[in-house]
């Protein structure tokens, strides 16, 4: 009788301690997912800038005579692509992070060539409207790696904690998924360069 | 038991020193004008670091002026975030702090932002501080007179946009001491420990898992309570500020 009683309590206070435990890791599993939505609005609003900059870029690098057609269409074919994909801050998936990376590496690889192509445009490459918007370009993308590292940050943070026993369980019971990260990949951690002793 | 409050502690120091692996450590006493290389004579340090205190003092917005020998590959864009982030420049409330890095051997300037500076302080705007102020006066190897009009400039476009608060001296040289905390912390733990050592399995869990947060709270709150005594004069100690990636580079 005594032993059963000992038993029961004993198994009453392990659930009691478990759900304790699961309690204080829930709460803190939701402020972490608070984190990775407010890095990810970060990540947007700099991408969005380097995406507000480009209206302006064009019209610059147009009034330069015969800039070459084929690469102004590429970056505005680009620009066009990666503001179509926009990814919902409730659904921060690996798939739908590797989506939206891909179109605005696109993107990014238009904006150098242009810059490159800029090089052979003295002309253009003199003008203060130009360097400015170079200056601009250099900034947002310094903010983007920025925001990007932060995001990753909070989402490995979030990911080792949702892993963890026995959040792993309630987890995957409640819906707390797995989040994805941003890739790093050659040549695109790099900002276009610009150098000023040209 | 011993050997596992040992763990811990050891995994505090490693975690205090990795904080700030691969950067300048952050100066004690805290200074506004830290240079590493030798390019400014004592004299022009003081000079230029009451100039920054005094702003300091009247508006709240900290100037750091670091100079370095190699960014030994780095970005200095990013190498720049990474020290603002770590010494805390800039208060932590309006995280108004400027860093104007300079590396000797790769004659690379870098004026970096924090976040609440990135509007009186654009990217172009930086940028032409450092093409108007700083390269010209680089190049003829007059590195105090480029930094000292840089950070006019900068003082320039800066003022205005903050007003120290009310006894913000006063308050900067009451701040906690560092040690203090770690004790606390380290009695926290004891505690946790001693707590999972008489409760359930579960609970020894649990109370780990939170003195890990302390040791993770630990290089943050080290930036916003960081700089004990200030002398009369003196600078107060940085405030904990952060940055995001704003501001301008160049060569000279």
């Amino acid at each position: 009788m005594s032993t059963r009683n000992i038993v029961l309590i004993s198994i009453i206070a392990f659930i009691l301690l478990l759900g304790g435990c699961g309690c204080s890791g829930y709460n803190s599993l939701v402020d972490k997912d608070v984190k990775v939505k407010t890095a990810w609005a970060n990540v947007e609003s700099e991408y969005q800038r380097r995406s507000d900059l480009i209206p302006n870029l064009v019209s610059t690098v147009k009034g330069s005579a015969n800039f070459e057609q084929e690469t102004l269409t590429g970056v505005i074919n680009a620009r066009s692509k990666a503001t179509g994909i926009t990814v919902d801050a409730n659904n921060l998936s690996p798939e739908k992070i590797a989506e939206f990376q891909k179109a605005q590496n696109e993107l990014r690889g238009a904006l150098s060539r242009l810059l490159v192509v800029a090089e052979q445009y003295p002309d253009l490459k003199s003008t203060q409207a130009f360097r400015d918007l170079q200056t601009q370009l250099e900034g947002t993308e310094n903010r983007i790696k920025t925001s990007r590292k932060d995001f990753n940050d909070a989402v490995g943070d979030y990911n080792s904690s949702r892993r963890k026993f026995p959040m792993i369980i309630i987890s995957n019971l409640i819906g707390f998924p797995e989040k994805g990260f941003f890739e790093a990949e050659d040549g695109a951690e790099k900002a276009p360069t610009v150098d000023f002793t040209k | 038991m011993r050997k596992k409050l040992l763990t811990i502690l050891f995994s505090l120091i490693c975690l205090t020193v990795l904080a700030q692996k691969g950067l300048p450590k952050r100066p004690d006493p805290p200074r506004l004008v830290n240079d590493f290389t030798g390019m400014l004579t004592p004299d022009q340090q003081q000079a230029m670091e009451s100039k920054l205190v005094a702003f300091d003092d009247s508006t709240s917005i900290q100037i750091a002026v670091v100079l370095i020998e190699s960014l030994e590959g780095r970005d200095i864009a990013e190498y720049a975030v990474e020290l603002g982030r770590a010494w805390g420049i800039g208060n932590k409330e309006n995280n108004n702090g400027v860093l104007l890095l300079v590396s000797k051997s790769d004659r690379k300037i870098h004026i970096a932002t924090g976040y609440g500076i990135e509007g009186s302080l654009p990217d172009i705007t930086a940028s032409h501080i450092i093409d108007e102020q700083i390269k010209p006066n680089f190049r003829e190897n007059d590195y105090y007179r480029g930094l000292d009009e840089g950070t006019d400039a900068i003082i320039a476009a800066t003022k205005g946009e903050y007003k120290a608060p009310e006894n913000y001296r006063k308050k900067k040289g009451q701040k906690e001491i560092p040690g203090l905390l770690v004790l606390i912390i380290i009695f926290i733990i004891i505690f946790f420990i001693k707590r999972g050592g008489g409760g359930g399995g579960y609970y020894g869990g649990s109370g780990f898992r939170r003195s890990h947060g302390g040791i993770w709270f630990l290089p943050s709150s080290g930036g916003s309570s960081w700089g004990g005594g200030s002398s009369s004069g003196g600078f107060g100690g940085f405030g904990g500020g952060s940055f995001g990636g704003g501001g301008a580079s160049g060569n000279w």
